[in-house]
């Protein structure tokens, strides 16, 4: 007579998202709402589709993943994890990703599949390896934190161009580097954020920096980019350190080195998949 | 059990050359429950209850995965109730995985079919370990032969089983139990072959949209049994009937609602009967502006099965397994604290709706550092009539604490 525990359950956020950071799985077309009606937003909208677009055709990726907590006294809590995602096949769909947990051990081989959507909410089955039941969850939590990380769901989703509205502010020296400083506006409902400053670098056009504005318009938190390698004409940050500037702690999300073009297909992100992961 | 393990290993060595991967861990944990009230039986414990579970996890697989072989032995050492004390080869088996889309498991496993929470009507194929815990989700591993067929319309299984588990009980020391002691070295078996009998299993699961569904169908040995009374040795003797059930299990997905549906029609035990369970979860994400999740959880509970006793060769038998559930309301509340440490709180009741008989449980569970679970439970059986299956339990509240560390 008992209900299931589900480690997960609330921190299942959309890992299709997850790897939407590293994926940028937008919609590619022009969305003229999030273009907008004036030089400067169309300017901004234009340099952060030339971002996201510098990533398609990828096909397949895989790669370990370390996220690791600090709190303001300083004390680690480490996660580690593995991403397989699988690029979309048309402009109509989303990425699929699939997301296993190696540590903490008695979290060991809880999975997370997701079937991201451009509109709406994604499909995602969450396996729980000690029942072994597969269950289809909710994917409408978009502010919350992420496993207890200084990330929210909506985080991973940074780079779908069509979610925003921009504003071009100007150039900026950062780390040496030219940037070009945008600002952009969640167009989706229940974000934590009134508004998000991004750097995008004029030579890889990446972005480097991003700021997140809370619901009152104050700083709330400030992410790093680092680390950034070239896979084949595909770009991926390897550090992604998120610092919340209102409780001073961290979170630092540390990608292994990828694999791409693995040969995988949508067999591989199947829901039946996941009783046989393990 | 051991003969499926000898011919999955048997099925490896002809892939020696294949390089693989070993990954060996454990859970070992400490557990004790407390027990306020005096027993109702002469026997039971009295209010301390000591137990050591060691479950060490020993797999291997090959660098495509296509090859993988697990091993999953558990023992538990209780210090009061022997029938508690016992070993069990949780998994054990060989499972080649093509390319193609379809995967062979052999040996001793266990699968989870169904949706809803409060109960696991459509869940078929393994037994439940009953002395582990009283919500039937600990379960014995079930030898097997298992194809399962991965299409993009959908997912088929198919099962082939022999090696029976006979349901685990509490024994004379054991707490909560009836007031008969169930003799589970004499059970019944009505079919011939007993535990080397063939059962058959098949399942058919899909989504479309927002809907999640399987339909599924088990022909063989009840993993409910049936109790008949042994009047000479005033114990209970479990029987074992061959029967036939059709289930289907469905879920609803939208925004933050889960709506949930499992039934099944069983032939065998007694008239043919229904049982139905459904209900919502609903979650309310950040409550209060906190980073914690609250899920609400409400589910009823029908069951249509025979009640009363017929008259069979070895005694009077009850006509059908014994259920809580007849008509019955459960309602439960799950707390995320969202946490490094994954901090988590479960509360539930079912009350039922003839006799307002309340079951009630709380659970609470925590990390502690990187290897280190805390978990505490408790359950309340309140107000049963003398009448309802419950009341022999009715002093049997009890508090567990476990602490598990993982290797």
């Amino acid at each position: 007579m008992l209900l299931h525990k589900n480690p997960f359950r609330a921190k299942t956020l959309t890992f299709a998202a997850m790897t939407a950071l590293i994926s940028a799985s937008s919609a590619l077309a022009d969305d003229p709402a999030a273009r907008g009606d004036t030089p400067e937003s169309q300017k901004g909208y234009d340099i952060s589709a030339r971002s996201d677009r510098s990533d398609s055709g990828y096909g397949d990726s895989k790669v370990d993943a370390r996220m690791v907590l600090r709190n303001r006294a300083g004390q680690e809590t480490v996660r580690n994890f593995s991403f397989t995602t699988l690029e979309k096949e048309t402009e109509d769909v989303g990425d699929k990703s699939l997301v296993v947990f190696q540590s903490p051990r008695d979290v060991e081989g809880t999975a997370l599949l997701s079937h991201a959507k451009i509109l709406d909410p994604d499909d995602q089955w969450l396996f729980l390896p000690a029942l072994k039941r597969v269950k289809r969850i909710s994917s409408s939590n978009k502010s919350g934190a992420f496993v207890g990380s200084e990330f929210a769901f909506e985080d991973f989703t940074i780079t779908e161009l069509n979610k925003f509205t921009y504003n071009y502010v100007g150039e900026e020296e950062l780390d040496g580097m030219t940037m070009d400083v945008i600002e952009r506006f969640p167009r989706y409902e229940k974000s934590g954020y009134t508004k998000q400053k991004s750097w995008v670098d004029q030579d890889i056009f990446q972005a480097r920096k991003l700021e997140f504005y809370d619901r009152k318009g104050e700083l709330l938190k400030t992410l790093i980019l680092s680390d950034y390698r070239e896979y084949d004409g595909v770009w991926r940050a390897h550090t992604l350190s998120m610092v919340n500037a209102q409780t001073g702690k961290q979170t630092d999300l540390v990608y292994d080195t990828y694999s791409f073009k693995n040969g995988l297909d949508a067999n591989d992100f199947q829901q039946g998949i996941l009783t046989r992961l393990r | 059990m051991k003969r499926s393990l000898f011919a999955a290993l048997a099925l490896c060595a002809p892939f020696p050359a294949l390089a693989g991967e070993w990954d060996f861990g454990a859970e070992v944990a400490a557990e004790l429950r407390y027990f306020p009230n005096d027993p109702t039986f002469p026997g039971q414990l009295e209010h301390i209850q000591p137990s050591f579970v060691v479950q060490p996890d020993i797999r291997w697989e090959t660098e495509d995965r296509s090859h993988q072989v697990v091993v999953i032995p558990f023992v538990r050492v209780d210090g009061q109730d022997e029938e508690r004390t016992h070993f069990d080869l949780r998994e054990g088996y060989y499972r080649y995985n093509a390319d193609a889309g379809w995967s062979l498991m052999l040996g001793a496993a266990k699968v989870f079919w169904g949706k809803t929470e409060s109960r696991h009507l459509v869940d078929i194929i393994n037994q439940s370990d009953t002395v582990e815990d009283v919500d039937e989700e600990d379960k014995l591993g079930q030898p097997m032969a298992n194809l399962t067929l991965l299409n993009d319309w959908g997912t088929v299984d198919l099962f082939v089983m022999s090696g029976f588990r006979d349901r685990t009980f509490p024994g004379v020391d054991g707490r909560p139990r009836f007031g008969l002691v169930v003799d589970t070295d004499n059970p019944i078996f009505t079919r011939d072959w007993r535990r080397g009998a063939i059962d058959v299993a098949a399942r058919y699961s899909h989504y479309i949209g927002n809907w999640d569904f399987g339909v599924s169908v088990f022909h063989g040995t009840s993993r409910e049994p049936r109790f008949a009374i042994d009047i000479p040795t005033q114990r209970i003797l479990p029987v074992y009937d061959k029967i036939t059930q059709g289930g289907l299990d469905l879920q609803y997905t939208k925004d933050a609602w889960l709506w949930k549906l499992e039934a099944i029609v069983r032939e065998g035990q007694g008239d043919v009967f229904f049982a139905g369970v459904g209900g919502f979860e609903y979650t309310l994400y950040q409550i209060f502006g906190s980073g914690f999740d609250l899920g609400l959880l409400a589910e009823y509970q029908y069951d249509g099965r025979d009640e009363g006793f017929v008259i069979e060769d070895f005694g009077p038998t009850l006509a059908a397994p014994v259920t809580f559930a007849d008509n019955d309301v459960f309602a439960g509340a799950r707390l995320a604290f969202n946490d490094p440490q994954d901090t988590s709180m479960l509360a539930g009741v079912t009350v039922d709706a003839n006799d307002q008989f309340l079951g009630m449980f709380i659970e609470a569970e925590r990390r502690l550092g990187s290897s280190w679970t805390a978990e505490l439970e408790a359950r309340l059986f309140l107000n049963p009539d003398p009448g309802n299956a419950a009341f022999p339990i009715r002093n049997d509240d009890f508090i567990t604490f476990r602490l598990t560390r993982f290797f």
